[in-house]
């Protein structure tokens, strides 16, 4: 007798499974084809992964040398602080979580310009106003090599101009930082070549502030200074109120952005490092799928020939089995919203190869028990009744590791994992009831081609 | 009816345990000394827990690798390069010489430039980085040490709990053999130990047990109807029998990880390797080592039956 159940099961987990796969077909749209709706993986469709360390111990210490923000805190504000700076820049399906006490792990699938990604997201973006000593001459404390060769005064710093790395000397003082800003954008009206600046907007706090600063300092250059280089150094003309400003520099249109970009999102409230950094470019990534969908097929392939052949009709029972296996592995993947990597991939492969040696070992059985002289009913009776402990237990086995792999793996590692397990635990259905569900099917015959 | 394996056989497979015994400790010793080399950083690692860089870049139009590394010059003469099967992709290994993420734009750089100049017209289409920092690098050793532990406690207790104490310790041993003899298979012959690898072999000790069990089963039926015989016979009998099965058993999973090694790619390469070895070492220590020691253990001190 043919269980009821099984056929049930197997039904619902096929529609159930091409649901998720193929939900397009399901409502009359066959644009996709037969590309199957599962989450790629950085390796396979390119893009960035970046694992930060949040310098906590960089923090700005207050007067009593305790870090004026809390480490946890701090991370999670900079979590928030890259969110919108991702956002800012229009990336797609960004993914951004804390990774222990202060590491930030950022993941941007697609990303077409890594390089620029990389400086926009980590910029410290510490903005500082200061103004440009008018005491001193560089040339007197540095040779023609940009060397310093006599000590710098005090209450001044030597300081760097971004673009053309003139140096210049600054008075330590900070007369405002990038927190008096409300807004920041990139403008073309104000520079007469139509060249990108950016334009600023000050709190009421810093209108005031800023009001003053220019007030008092008339005739001087203000040096504009991020990240520890000077941005620009204009000099005042007269006092500024209405609490807005520009800042210049030779930018592209998309330096400017990114730079309107990182001042509007505010500062980290300390440095970022990248501690783990991988880069797939879209065509290694199609390279990647490319060999990976061949080890499938041809893995698929060889598995359902090879079983076929030694087998023969059985044989070609545990294929049925393994295709609705694979059915299955693909569904679950896709219902749960896995991402598959190309660890993932050799996980599938291995999986119907481990499915197949469960058919191995109750074929194997039901030859001996034909052998001893069973009708062909009671030997694929007890084949399948014989082989279930030892299929079980090297399933759990095997789910075991899988499951610690899970745990302890990451990225590609940890899709491996996924489809390991879920793999193996298919696998048990399908080899040991889908498969014998087909035998009973078979009308009651003394020949069986195994 | 096709069988690759003769249908009655009669191997003295217990008689000739000592052979068996030799070979094992050999390969156990392998997995020692390769636990030492990778303990004194004598090992070769990939990046992961290495350290430093890969860099994957995509030509316009495929070279020689010698042509590529003279192109390069002098900076990237320690450098591993090694060119992908499939086309004008090369992947070059290198340390990173403060371990800083910051140091890889000018590197990345360096190979435009010089593929650009010394190649012309030749151009690099595409690079591709991956970057691994110290503080990553001792987390993962943590996590891979926690890994196989954990993994090697549950599987201990689940066969603990699955098998009478005797077999339990064959089953076990053979599972720790496995993993020895290909983690030392792997590191002295220099294959690039990487993440994958350890996944590589924390899944043969969850798949060893499969044909380890096959043997198990027999032996324990078998010891049931047989019970005046010397056991020494009964076990050689039971692997005898289930010879056929014990082979046939990885064959498919073999297939396919044979596939995975051809056509899955670089990064899988090491990985279906160690897939493959570990396959034939496991299928050797089922009727090797697995069912032997419960004979060796029952010989010396006879448990009752």
């Amino acid at each position: 007798m043919v269980k009821r159940w099984v056929v049930i099961v197997t039904v619902a987990l096929t529609l159930g499974s091409l649901y998720k796969l193929y939900p397009g077909w399901f409502r009359g749209d066959f644009s996709a084809g037969l590309t199957p709706a599962l989450n790629l993986g950085l390796d396979l469709q390119g893009g960035t992964y970046l694992k930060y360390e949040v310098e906590v111990d960089q923090i700005p210490k207050d007067d009593n040398g305790k870090p004026k923000v809390d480490p946890r805190e701090a991370v999670d504000r900079a979590i928030e602080i890259m969110r919108n700076r991702v956002d800012g820049m229009g990336l797609k399906e960004p993914l951004i979580q804390r990774e222990g006490d202060r590491y930030v792990v950022v993941q941007l699938p697609g990303d077409k310009d890594p390089d620029r990604t990389q400086r926009t997201i980590g910029a410290t973006a510490q903005l500082a106003f200061k103004l440009v000593s008018d005491a001193y001459k560089t040339t007197d404390y540095l040779d023609s090599a940009g060397n310093t060769r006599a000590p710098l005064p005090e209450g001044v710093e030597l300081l760097h101009d971004r673009k053309t790395g003139e140096p210049m000397l600054v008075e330590s003082r900070l007369l405002m930082t990038g927190d008096m800003l409300s807004d920041a954008r990139v403008d073309f009206s104000s520079n007469q070549f139509g060249q990108p600046t950016i334009a600023f907007e000050l709190t009421k706090d810093g209108e005031g502030l800023f009001a003053s600063i220019t007030e008092e300092n008339v005739g001087r250059r203000l040096a504009i200074v991020l990240d520890g280089s000077v941005q620009s150094a204009p000099v005042i003309k007269g006092r500024i109120g209405g609490g807005r400003g520009i800042i210049e520099g030779q930018f592209t249109v998309d330096d400017a952005k990114d730079l309107a970009l990182v001042l509007r999102s505010g500062a980290l409230p300390a440095p970022l490092k990248v501690v783990n950094k991988y880069v797939v470019g879209p065509t290694l990534g199609a390279d990647t799928i490319r060999s990976g969908f061949l080890a499938a097929l041809f893995g698929t392939l060889a598995v359902l020939a090879y079983i076929g052949f030694y087998y023969r009709v059985s044989g070609l029972i545990a294929d049925v089995a393994l295709v609705f296996n694979l059915v299955f592995l693909l569904g679950a993947l896709a219902g749960f919203g896995a991402t598959l990597t190309l660890p993932g991939i050799a996980g599938i492969v291995l999986t119907m190869g481990m499915s197949v040696d469960s058919n191995v070992i109750i074929f194997e059985r039901i030859r001996e028990e034909l052998k001893l002289g069973k009708t062909v009913r009671a030997a694929v009776d007890a084949g399948y009744l014989h082989a279930f402990w030892t299929i079980f237990d090297s399933h759990v086995t095997s789910l075991i590791t899988a499951l610690v792999l899970f745990q302890f793996g990451t990225g590609p590692i940890k899709g491996f994992a996924v489809t390991l397990s879920l793999g193996v635990s298919i696998s048990m259905f399908t080899a040991l009831f889908v498969s014998k569900a087909i035998f009973d099917a078979r009308r009651a015959s003394d020949n069986l081609s195994i | 009816m096709f069988s690759l394996i003769p249908n009655k056989t009669n191997i003295d497979f217990v008689g000739k345990r000592y052979i068996g015994f030799a070979l094992s400790a050999l390969l156990v010793l392998t997995g020692f000394y390769a636990m030492f080399l990778l303990a004194t950083g004598q090992a070769k690692l990939g990046v992961d827990f290495g350290g430093g860089a890969n860099l994957t870049v995509i030509l316009k139009q495929p070279v020689e690798v010698q042509q590529l590394r003279k192109a390069l010059g002098d900076a990237f003469q320690a450098a591993d390069i090694q060119r992908v099967e499939s086309g004008a992709i090369y992947l070059i290994r290198m340390r990173v010489p403060s371990g800083e993420a910051k140091d890889l734009d000018p590197i990345v750089q360096a190979v435009k430039d010089s593929v650009a100049k010394n190649l012309s017209p030749n151009t690099v289409v595409e690079g591709s980085v991956e970057f691994v920092g110290p503080a990553v690098q001792r987390q993962l050793w943590q996590s891979a040490a926690w890994a196989i532990a954990v993994s090697m406690l549950c599987i201990l207790a689940y066969i603990a709990f699955r098998f009478d104490f005797r077999f339990g310790i064959g089953a076990l041993i053979a599972t720790l053999h496995d993993v020895l003899a290909v983690l030392g298979i792997m590191v002295v012959f220099r294959f690039e130990f990487s993440l994958l690898v350890v996944t590589a072999l924390l899944t043969l000790a969850g798949y060893s047990l499969t044909d380890t069990v096959v043997v198990f089963d027999r032996i324990r039926e078998n010891l049931k109807a047989r019970r005046t015989e010397p056991m020494g016979k009964v076990v050689n009998d039971s692997i005898n029998e289930t010879l056929s099965r014990t082979i046939n058993t990885s064959m498919a999973t073999m297939v396919t990880v044979v596939v995975l090694f051809f056509y899955g790619g670089a990064v899988v390469h090491s990985f279906s390797l160690a897939l493959i070895l570990g396959i034939i070492v496991g299928t050797y220590s089922s009727i090797f080592v697995a069912s032997p020691v419960v004979v060796e253990w029952n010989l010396r001190s006879p448990a009752k039956r």
